[in-house]
């Protein structure tokens, strides 16, 4: 009970193309089964965060349907809560959230009444798990102001949508640069911030006062001069799925053994909410090979290399190949697909033919009538 | 506030008849077409009705089933008033007893039902696979203004012997009632679900109380056929399996592989609820052959699996061939293995280069009646260590070891039950 989990679920990017028309990035379908937002929610929930706002904005309306209970991640209870705070007009207020600082002083009443010391910011659109408890603690060891959860990535990445980070020899953080265009360094920040609740709803107030609303800009960026603050390296893995090749890779990922292991098999273990799907039904005449299928998909083609979301139907002599199909698509008999992200619940006809390359990702969006029995 | 309805799930019978399936826990929490248990088809039944208010009786090896139902969340049957209520047998005052009989189960808990005052009383029992609206049965009851209906329906001649017969008028008036007739004059069956008038039960049960194992079947309903009660036959239509012995819990998972099963799980409308919150999807690997089976989320799949069907996080290791066999929950088989025609239970382990079902058939020693069919069975928490060969109608449960294994095998109609030291 020593801190206060803040999501900032708003974001969109233009980067994910036609697949954030459906859905903020928070709700962006992961591994077969999970939402973006699960991995947040979950390494709140196992670290005992039990009070936890959400803050949406941009195409919200699938993210919500998706937080419909709090009982998926065990925060409906007495003592806390997971609460949801889209943006609303009051008597002072008729603006959007301007800016994540601007997201969080809309609500800063919340956090006023809170008596947890701590807060913890996140993103919704991550796929990671992490310990807060050991950045809190890492937090009060250094005395810092601000704690920023930060990760050395590999040479050769584009690291151009990432806030970069450098710091001193004792992890402090002494620049500070978002989205640069030329990349100083390879550390960068993921996005997840510890600060006193007190302190942060003063920033927040400030902030807000001098007409500023984003929260890296104008309080990492602007106060990392005055303000102790710190990076705490993460070293398991992370990933960030704001553009459309890092929401390819990130799902592909989870075809490597260990990295299932990491968030499959290892404790904690990852919640969400419950479809009550049957299992998935394998016909005669099925070729799968390396692929994840997930709860009530029925096959009855060929899958290679590809990840089947819940409730996928799959017809004869189709292949799919490379692919990533979302949650309810039916491909239909004869179909051909490689390298491409078909979107949810859409119905591909028979014999089609939709081939992308690796480079270039394909997405399908065919909004053909189906009918659900 | 009166309840319209409340269901009694009697799910405190051992089913002895599946074997080693049933040594640890009831029959109702027995696994079913991968990640179900029996119990899940009465109780989503219920919910999906509208009945949402559920006292399960439980007795034999009550800790499976229990746990699994909880407060019922998983079934939406967590309710400020009503929901799910485990029902155990206890103390009272002058004396206790078990329950020892169907109607005595009911009968010992009048209390309970007596809180929500309802106007009926639907009975069920949990071990049969079946999607039904119970609603459908309650409006019937309504409309003949009966005192009780039996639901039932229509079985082959040929099978008819094997069951309660209802001899009914045209207006679905029941007559008379065979039980278990060598020569039936029906082929309508009951399928042992009834709708009661609770007034009316309360007061027979209240009578004949002192009757030892007070049953449905045996004493209530000729009771209340005795006087004049108006009893109707509810005719179902439609997929109603009993799942009682080995063969039939086999012959009914296997229905499932269908192309297209009789018995459809994959509809949006009626869907079956369970306890498991598994949701991470199956890793099917290179090099795996998979035709005709199901298989529940989180299996990790590396050899073939034919005709089969998997539980829930069911690990299958290269180069194994698994074909029309039933694997439920956590289990963890080894490489090179050949298993053919085996139920094996949740949490089982067996070892590399296992061999199981692929000798010529044997009647079973220890209990001919129950391991029959081919069917190699094996129960909970097993351990079956590397290179062994097990025939067929055969019983393993334990940890067992090569000691406990002549030449390393089991032959056909053996059977291996090792008593677990606590």
């Amino acid at each position: 009970m020593k801190m206060i989990g803040l999501i900032l679920a708003g974001g969109n990017n233009v980067r994910m193309g036609k697949l954030s028309e459906r859905r903020a990035i928070a709700a962006m379908p992961i591994a077969g089964s999970y939402r973006a937002i699960d991995f947040t929610l979950n390494s709140m929930s196992a670290n005992h965060l039990s009070k936890v706002a959400i803050l949406t904005q941009y195409n919200s309306r699938s993210l919500h349907e998706h937080l419909n209970s709090s009982k998926w991640w065990d925060f409906g209870r007495k003592q806390g809560g997971m609460y949801i705070f889209a943006p609303t007009t009051t008597m002072g207020n008729t603006s959007w959230y301007r800016g994540t600082a601007d997201a969080i002083y809309q609500n800063v009443d919340f956090l006023k009444r809170c008596h947890e010391p701590y807060v913890v910011i996140a993103q919704g659109e991550c796929v990671y798990k992490i310990d807060f408890n050991e950045v809190l603690n890492y937090h009060v060891n250094k005395h810092a102001d601000i704690t920023v959860v930060c990760k050395d990535m590999p040479a050769g990445e584009d690291l151009t949508r990432f806030g970069i980070v450098s710091v001193d020899i004792d992890n402090k953080i002494i620049n500070f640069d978002e989205k640069p265009i030329v990349v100083k360094s390879n550390k960068i920040s993921c996005g997840i911030y510890i600060i006193r609740r007190r302190l942060l709803i003063d920033l927040i107030e400030e902030c807000n006062a001098e007409g500023r609303y984003d929260f890296v800009r104008d309080i990492l960026v602007r106060y990392k001069d005055v303000k102790r603050i710190y990076a705490y390296n993460m070293d398991g893995y992370w990933s960030n799925i704001n553009s459309l090749a890092a929401y390819y890779r990130t799902n592909m990922d989870f075809l490597r053994p260990e990295i299932r292991d990491y968030f499959f098999a290892q404790e904690p273990s990852l919640k969400s909410k419950i479809d009550d799907l049957p299992a998935a039904k394998y016909n005669v005449g099925v070729k799968v090979s390396n692929s994840m299928i997930s709860g009530g998909c029925i096959i009855n083609g060929t899958v290679e290399n590809s990840i089947l979301f819940k409730g996928v139907y799959i017809g004869n002599n189709v292949t799919v190949k490379n692919a990533i199909i979302l949650n309810g698509s039916y491909i239909g008999d004869n179909s051909y697909i490689e390298n491409c992200i078909v979107e949810s619940r859409d119905t591909v006809k028979a014999d089609s033919r939709y081939v992308g390359s690796a480079d270039d990702i394909k997405i399908v969006m065919e909004k053909n009538q189906r009918f659900l029995i | 506030m009166r309840k319209e309805i409340i269901a009694m799930l009697l799910a405190g019978g051992q089913g002895s008849r599946l074997g080693v399936l049933t040594r640890n826990s009831a029959k109702p929490a027995v696994s079913f077409g991968g990640k179900y248990k029996i119990i899940d088809f009465p109780l989503s039944n219920c919910i999906n009705s509208g009945i949402d208010t559920v006292g399960v009786l439980t007795q034999y090896q009550p800790l499976s089933l229990n746990s699994h139902i909880g407060i019922g969340i998983a079934w939406d049957l967590d309710k400020n008033y009503g929901g799910v209520r485990i029902l155990p047998p206890y103390e009272k005052e002058e004396g206790s007893e078990w329950y020892t009989g169907t109607a005595n189960a009911i009968y010992q808990n009048i209390a309970y039902i007596d809180t929500y005052d309802p106007e009926y009383v639907l009975i069920l029992s949990g071990d049969h696979i079946y999607k039904m609206d119970y609603g459908h049965m309650l409006q019937f009851h309504k409309e003949k203004n009966a005192d009780l209906t039996i639901a039932s329906m229509s079985v082959d001649w040929e099978e008819a012997h094997r069951f309660g017969i209802l001899i009914t008028q045209e207006d679905d008036r029941i007559v008379e009632f065979e039980e278990k007739p060598e020569k039936p004059r029906s082929n309508v069956a009951s399928m042992g679900i009834y709708i009661f008038k609770w007034s009316l039960l309360k007061e027979a049960l209240l009578k004949l109380k002192d009757i030892i194992n007070l049953d449905f079947g045996k004493h209530v309903i000729p009771y209340l056929h005795d006087h004049h009660a108006r009893i109707y036959a509810y005719q179902f239509h439609g997929y109603w399996k009993d799942v009682g012995t080995l063969d039939s819990y086999w012959h009914a998972n296997m229905e499932l592989i269908e192309l297209l099963p009789e018995f459809n799980l994959y509809q949006e409308f009626w869907k079956i609820y369970t306890n498991s919150d598994i949701l991470e999807p199956q890793y099917i690997a290179a090099g795996a052959e998979i035709e005709r089976s199901i298989i529940s989320e989180g299996c990790d799949i590396y050899g073939s699996v034919k005709s089969s069907v998997l539980g829930t996080h069911v690990k299958v290791g290269a180069n194994t061939v698994i074909r029309d066999s039933i694997i439920m929950k956590d289990c963890e088989i080894g490489e090179n293995c050949v298993i053919e025609k085996a139920v094996i239970a949740d949490g089982t382990k067996i070892g590399n280069n296992v061999q199981i079902g692929n000798m010529p058939e044997a009647e079973n020693t220890l209990l001919p009646k129950i391991y029959t069919g081919g069917i190699a069975t094996i129960g909970e928490h097993t351990v079956i260590p590397e290179g062994v060969r097990i025939g067929k109608n055969t019983a393993v449960m334990g940890t067992t070891t090569y000691d406990d294994y002549v030449n390393e095998e089991l032959p056909s109609g053996g059977a291996l039950i090792k008593e677990e030291v606590l």
